[in-house]
């Protein structure tokens, strides 16, 4: 096998293709939704509230089963290897890691056990600490707390630590669910900022959920739009952001003004996107 | 003052028994919300593999003690796996349920192997006497105490410090993102059924030493929920204090007032304790951030 060959590049890292999801048996989330996540690139999938970004994410990452969600058609490929079905810790270990929406760190545990338990799946155990350091350089506010339960950290510094957190399994797909949600404007330029350096320093693909369009297409490579369980839009994130209905709906930056959420609902019923 | 202090050392070897039992029952709860109402049975086995492995294989006591912490994390594992492991995914209940079944099951298991009647086996424990002052207080008893303290600590440590300690108290803190790191559920169940196995093995053979071998001795299990509720559900430390309150209050009750009062004192306290702090005396809090 030569390193070089061509065919070798285009091959994605990840690929879902028409991925249908059930929860109970009966709820149908997941309505044949395809994308690519090509090796060490930053995609990003958009959305507005309930659209399937999340069960997407649990799809990929095995934790659907634990919601009673199950990938019932299409198929989930990992570098090759189809992954829809094996169990999360399965999954993890192969290199994709979760960060669930919310943040959830450990609260009665330290921030370094949170980090230990991040790392929870790797087998050279000698180099727990090395990547520590690495964590806290990225973060020096978890250093500053690293003896302190996470409970008591802020906002910020929990999105921090559920970054962390992730950064010690070494992950080689990274699933971000909106990493922006309920911190302020300032914090969240912090965090993709380190995201962005984190996909560039060391090289981890990335694929991340955003409601804020905005943030998530200043870093990304390439965008889909998922609207109802099927992605309806596809492009660059250069494409995305000067597509119309894009700039209306998630930049609210349309030639008729800015709209509430609750006009875009309105309009949307009407209008639903080809592609 | 000699009297007090006699008591003292009894009820506080007691207490420290009490606690190695009440953390193998809190580990099974942390990780799997799961009572067990076998836990007194897991003493019980402890008692008698001691006892088999001193008196009927004529083991020297070093190896007596090691094959039973052997048979007993073998036990545990057992009973995770073909037990409660089953059981994973029906609601919380049918696995409480199921314990109680399991209870049975282990005394009339021991009761088969080993018959009804009191036995004893050579005390493990130092014998003879030791004088504190002008006291004189049981070597065995007195030794049991930081004996359990060495075992608890450790334990503390494994906690902290392990893997596998600290993915069991992941998974108490929040199971959905426990589960994104990989950590799996079936191993930290197995893990912590066999902590417990393994911590009440000790205890039983500490009591068992002390007091002989007998069925009663799985009556301790019924005492692990005055402690627990005492020492809250979160930290061995906990467990420590509710031990020691415990084992001390039955001494002294039983020294002191009578009438059989020292049988039910734990269990007035727990429910005091419940009225006034239902998540123990010593429990964490919830944490709130402003
Ligand atoms: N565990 C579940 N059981 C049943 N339906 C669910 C479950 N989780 C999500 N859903 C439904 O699936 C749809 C998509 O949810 P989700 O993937 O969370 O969307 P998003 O992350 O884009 O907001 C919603 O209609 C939601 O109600
Ligand atoms: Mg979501």
């Amino acid at each position: 096998m030569s390193r070089s060959e061509p065919a070798a590049s285009s091959e994605p890292l990840l690929a879902l293709e028409n991925v249908e999801v059930l929860y109970d048996d009966v709820i149908l989330v997941l309505r044949g939704l395809s994308l690519r996540v090509e090796p060490g690139s930053i995609a990003t999938l958009l959305g507005s509230n309930g659209a399937g970004k999340t069960t997407t994410l649990k799809a990929i990452s095995g934790l659907l089963e634990v919601e009673d969600g199950a990938v019932t058609d299409g198929a989930i490929r990992f570098d090759g290897h189809e992954i829809q079905g094996l169990a999360a810790d399965r999954i993890v270990r192969r290199g994709i890691f979760q960060v669930v929406e919310g943040r959830r760190v450990f609260e009665h545990l330290t921030v370094r056990e949170n980090l230990i338990a991040g790392a929870y799946t790797r087998r050279d155990r000698g180099r727990l600490a090395e990547d520590m350091d690495a964590v806290y350089e990225y973060f020096p506010r978890l250093a500053e707390r690293s003896a302190q339960a996470a409970g008591y950290l802020s906002g910020g510094e929990q999105q921090m630590l559920a970054l962390g957190r992730a950064l010690m399994a070494r992950p080689r797909l990274l699933l971000l669910d909106e990493p922006s949600l309920g911190l302020a404007p300032l914090l969240v330029e912090g965090i993709f900022e380190i995201i962005r350096r984190i996909n560039e320093e060391s090289g981890t693909t990335i694929l991340l959920v955003e409601q804020n369009a905005r943030i998530a297409l200043s870093i990304a490579d390439f965008g889909y739009v998922m609207e109802g369980g099927r992605i309806v839009l596809e492009g660059t994130a250069d494409e995305l952001r000067g597509n119309e209905d894009v700039r209306e709906f998630y930049l609210g930056l349309g030639e008729v003004g800015r709209r509430s959420y609750r006009d875009v609902k309105h309009y949307r019923r009407r209008k639903r996107w080809l592609s | 003052m000699d009297a007090f202090l006699q008591l003292t050392v009894s009820g506080l070897s007691t207490g420290m028994i009490y606690a190695l039992a009440a953390v193998g029952f809190v580990v099974i709860y942390k990780a799997s919300d799961v009572i067990n109402f076998a836990q007194g049975d897991l003493l019980l086995f402890g008692t008698y593999l001691i006892f088999f492995g001193i008196v009927q294989l004529g083991l020297p006591w070093t190896l007596g003690v090691l094959l039973t912490l052997v048979l007993a994390a073998g036990l545990g594992l057992l009973v995770e796996r073909t037990v409660l492991r089953p059981l994973v995914g029906e609601p919380i209940i049918s696995m409480i349920m199921v314990t109680i079944g399991l209870s049975s099951v282990l005394r009339a298991l021991a009761n088969a192997l080993w018959g009804a009647q009191p036995r004893t086996f050579p005390s493990f424990l130092p014998s003879g006497e030791v004088r504190i002052g002008t006291a004189v207080v049981g070597a065995d008893r007195l030794i049991a105490i930081p004996l359990a303290l060495v075992l608890l600590g450790a334990l503390a440590l494994f906690f902290r410090r392990s893997r596998d300690g600290v993915a069991m108290r992941a998974i108490a803190d929040d199971q959905l993102a426990a589960l994104s790191m990989g950590i799996s559920i079936p191993r930290v169940f197995a893990v912590a059924w066999a902590l417990a196995a393994v911590t009440a093995a000790v205890g039983g053979m500490m009591l068992g030493s002390i007091v002989g071998v007998s069925q009663s001795v799985a009556v301790v299990g019924l005492r692990v929920f005055p402690v627990v509720i005492l020492g809250g559900l979160d930290s061995i430390g906990g467990a420590v204090l509710g031990g020691a309150i415990i084992g001390l209050l039955e001494v002294y009750t039983g020294a002191y007032i009578g009438h059989g009062l020292n049988l039910i004192v734990p269990y007035i306290l727990l429910i005091v304790v419940l009225m006034i702090r239902p998540y123990g005396l010593f429990g964490k809090e919830i944490i709130e951030r402003v």
